[in-house]
């Protein structure tokens, strides 16, 4: 199957989705306390600068870009599995998943 | 406005719709189930852009197995409305209006970039598996087999993090 670009959506245009949707995440960084969906934010996060290497990758006819989105995603599926696994450990001791508890190395 | 282009822009408007859903809404499994929507509608923008490999292996991999761990973790935690902490109306205006600032200065910034450069003759057959694959296997073949590498020690770890001491009294 073989889509053409779309006509008139330039590079631009993609940046701007891309800053939207990282913009998205760090204010849910910031906004919430559930870890969790910290977690969640910060794949959105990197989810946005997937989608501008990809069209970057496809506007400038270069394959590398979709190789590096493909090893952000393999680094991202690592981090989420290790990043719950302590998720759980911490939840196991404070009985809670948000983040003002976890307050011990604040001094 | 052509029809591509409603696509476009109903395809942008959808991601980001589902993506401030994500942040906003008061449950965390509402919060998965709407990421989930998200990352299709990333999906919709890769095979737009010609990357359909690239397509396939987001759904794949998002949507099929960080989306559902992160379900999972919540089911198992038992998280829901009520246990979910909340911020103080200050914070979360606070939190927005800083947020907001960070589009506004990463647009205004992108629109005083130079025009950015585009290929000449555009292939559209580099998302394709066979040319990604090309590449992925000769150029970036020690990238790939250290990547397999992190993906064992994530296993390791995850594993031994996430496994119950013996003499831990069991409460849950």
């Amino acid at each position: 199957m073989q889509l053409l670009l779309i006509p008139g959506i330039t590079q631009e245009h993609y940046l701007w989705l891309s800053a939207i949707l990282f913009s998205i995440g760090v204010t849910g960084v910031l906004i919430r306390r559930n870890a969790i969906i910290l977690l969640m934010c910060i794949e959105l996060m990197l989810n946005a600068v997937n989608l501008l290497f990809a069209a970057f990758s496809t506007y400038l006819s270069d394959s590398n870009g979709q190789i590096f989105v493909f090893f952000i995603m393999v680094v991202a599926a690592a981090e989420a599995a290790v990043g719950l696994a302590i998720l759980i450990l911490t939840y196991r001791n404070s009985r809670t998943t948000e983040v003002t508890y976890w307050d011990k190395l604040k001094w | 406005m052509g029809a591509e282009q409603i696509i476009f822009f109903f395809l942008a408007a959808f991601t980001v719709v589902m993506a401030s859903l994500v942040v906003f809404s008061k449950n965390p499994v509402h919060s998965v189930l709407f990421l989930i929507l998200t990352m299709f509608g990333i999906a919709g923008h890769y095979l737009s852009l010609n990357a359909q490999f690239l397509a396939v292996v987001h759904i794949i991999v998002y949507a099929g197995a960080i989306m559902v761990l992160f379900l999972f973790v919540i089911m198992l935690l038992n998280l829901n409305k009520e246990s979910e902490p909340r911020k103080t109306l200050w914070w979360q205006l606070g939190a927005v209006i800083g947020g907001g600032s960070l589009m506004l200065t990463l647009i205004a910034s992108f629109q005083s970039t130079i025009k950015l450069p585009i290929a000449h003759e555009i292939d559209s057959n580099i998302g394709l598996v066979k040319p990604l694959g090309k590449v992925l296997f000769t150029e970036y073949v020690v990238p790939f087999e250290i990547s397999s590498v992190l993906f064992l020690a994530a296993l390791v770890g995850a594993v031994l993090i996430g496994q119950r001491k013996q003499e831990e009294p069991n409460h849950s």
